[in-house]
């Protein structure tokens, strides 16, 4: 079933992805051809053959909980685009109706 | 040439350990060849030219005053840029990063300058390592020694052009789906992936966190054995890393003997679609192994043909959800105005590439509910199916072998905009990633129509990394007495300089 460039839109805000109409126009056919090509795996007969998430097989792998150093709030807001009160400043997340 | 730049690391490290050579003198050397060929080759995001010679008098200084040094004293390595380090930028290859300062060392460059490596600058690569012939990074492409017309191969690109051009005698990568071994091969060096969970993840920028391995470039199977011993080891800051001794990469690297030893050739990794000169070399080296008394037998893993499917969707959704980090709220670039979901998503628009934004929305639709099961499921069980594979062929044989790549190295742009093509380079050593296990790329001559390298792949159970430098050693020993030098002196694109 080809994906349409509809799809590929929503696909793009899903992924917080503000494409332009030329990118999307670009990449909905590229994606169709990949999709096309990876649902090979569908062609696998893998009944009740259980998933693999990571070849070694470990979980819940903890530290010992002892304190170590970490780092400063200078160094912890050292990349941010802007910076108040030793806190990543942001934009307004919640929009008035 | 400088003689500082063609010795090897092991040769570099003795030197500098007996106090024969500084390795301030070592670092200035590889930083003028840099300055001389980089503007062709550029294999290089940064250049870290007062750091290095800083570190490099502080391992001259530490001899001089009878301390113990480590097993790469004063030997230069070129870093991948997307090991995070305290003191150079780390980019991956994409504008989302352009000028970010890391605020904590990665473990595998943390235990590099322990052992004294000096690390001299931040290699290109396909952006956030999504890529085979580094023209997905954000900085522009990198070019291969052999002839700059063509790629280094990817995502590790810079770092195999920068030790195949001698501007470092050791070079680090990571390999999600061939991101060491493709370009080792297409550049003429050795590269190898480690056993899954063998080298720390920790500080490295996460593109797929089950498939991420860091490993070694070198000139030749030893001095990647070094780097890849002086890497490893268990990191209690990485959940995923196994807590088991190194394997004895080195001692197996100085010791290339294959008497007895049982190799399995993959019948499946051939035919259609494989250069005839790739071939040739393949076949070559299997007789060569053979000559040497190893005993080989030509197996089939049936489920390997899906190997690469099941990756574009295992991959790309890993990526959809490790990438959902770069928002423009807490470090990188921050664009546009309005909400915080608008600024995020004309952040990610600017700021990442083609390829990436190809994966990100393929992993979004895996993973969306209602494809869940056929695309994202469906390709962990024939995951689960080539570990299978693979265990039933080590049940057989010590190794398994096939080429590393289908091509040789292709010329820029020729791919770069046809993302099955550009994924075709990876057909062969994906398995390995999906399985975790490990694998080497090691150079076996160069094809009869290009003139350009080809690498033999071997490949071995998880921790198992050893059996990889014995096998490469000896193949090494043989090929480097048939021809009478190294395969590297061969290379033409830099001729002149």
């Amino acid at each position: 079933m080809p994906i349409t460039r509809d799809e590929v839109a929503h696909l793009a805000r899903l992924s917080r992805l503000a494409l332009s109409d030329a990118e999307l126009d670009h990449l909905a056919p590229q994606l169709d051809q990949i999709i096309s090509a990876v649902a090979q795996v569908q062609e696998v007969a893998a009944d009740g053959i259980p998933p693999t998430t990571h070849a070694t097989g470990m979980a819940n792998v903890y530290r010992e909980d002892v304190p170590v150093a970490c780092l400063t709030p200078a160094e912890a807001l050292s990349g941010a685009p802007a910076v108040e009160m030793q806190r990543f400043k942001v934009p307004r997340i919640l929009v008035e109706e | 040439m400088d003689d500082l730049i063609t010795m090897t690391a092991a040769e570099l490290s003795v030197a500098v350990t007996a106090g024969e050579v500084s390795a301030a003198d070592v670092t200035q050397a590889h930083l003028d060849r840099i300055a001389a060929v980089d503007g062709s080759v550029r294999a290089f995001l940064h250049v870290a030219a007062e750091d290095a010679l800083s570190q490099a008098r502080a391992v001259d200084r530490r001899r001089a005053a009878g301390e113990p040094l480590g097993a790469l004293a004063g030997v230069p390595v070129a870093v991948k840029d997307l090991f995070t380090t305290v003191g150079a930028p780390t980019t991956c290859g994409s504008k989302i990063l352009e000028g970010w300062h890391p605020p904590y060392e990665s473990t595998v460059t943390r235990r590099l300058r322990e052992a004294g490596a000096i690390l001299i600058g931040k290699t290109n690569m396909d952006e956030f390592a999504m890529g085979s012939s580094t023209e997905n990074s954000g900085y522009g492409p990198s070019h291969n020694p052999w002839d700059l017309a063509r790629v280094p191969g990817g995502s590790s690109g810079g770092s195999a052009a920068a030790v195949a051009a001698y501007e470092a005698p050791l070079a680090l990568g990571t390999d999600t789906g061939g991101s060491i071994r493709q370009p080792a091969s297409v550049c003429g060096i050795v590269g190898a992936k480690p056993t899954y969970g063998g080298s720390s993840r920790y500080g490295v920028v996460a593109f797929a966190s089950s498939l991420d391995t860091p490993g070694p470039f070198g000139r030749t199977v030893l001095d990647a054995a070094l780097l890849h011993e002086a890497m490893s080891g268990h990191d209690p800051m990485d959940s995923t890393s196994i807590n088991a001794p190194v394997p004895p990469v080195v001692a197996a690297a100085r010791h290339g003997d294959v008497a007895g030893l049982r190799i399995g050739v993959v019948t499946d990794l051939s035919g259609e679609g494989y250069q005839p000169g790739v071939m040739n070399r393949f076949t070559d080296a299997v007789e060569v192994l053979e000559s040497l008394g190893a005993k080989v037998t030509e197996l089939s893993c049936p489920h390997f043909k899906y190997a690469l499917p099941a990756y574009y969707l295992i991959a790309p959704s890993e990526c959809s959800s490790n990438l959902a980090r770069f928002d423009g709220m807490r470090y990188g670039l921050r664009a546009g105005s309005g909400s915080a979901e608008e600024i995020m998503a004309l952040t990610r628009a600017e700021g990442f590439g083609a390829e990436v934004k190809r994966r990100i929305m393929l992993g979004t639709y895996a993973l969306s509910s209602g494809y869940y099961d056929a695309y994202y499921g469906k390709a962990q069980q024939v995951r689960t199916l080539i570990i299978q594979d693979f265990e039933a062929a080590f049940s057989q044989v010590d190794v398994l072998v096939s080429p590393v790549t289908p091509t040789t190295a292709f010329r820029l742009g020729e791919r770069a905009d046809d993302p099955m093509a550009m994924y075709l380079a990876d057909l062969c050593t994906i398995p390995t990633n999906l399985a975790g296990n490990a694998a080497i790329s090691v150079p076996c001559g160069l094809a009869d129509e290009d003139g350009l390298p080809v690498g033999l792949q071997v490949m071995a159970p998880p921790l198992a990394d050893d059996r990889l430098y014995r096998v490469a050693a000896a193949v090494e020993a043989a090929f480097t007495s048939r021809w009478g030098h190294p395969l590297l002196t061969e290379a033409k694109g830099l001729k002149s300089s």
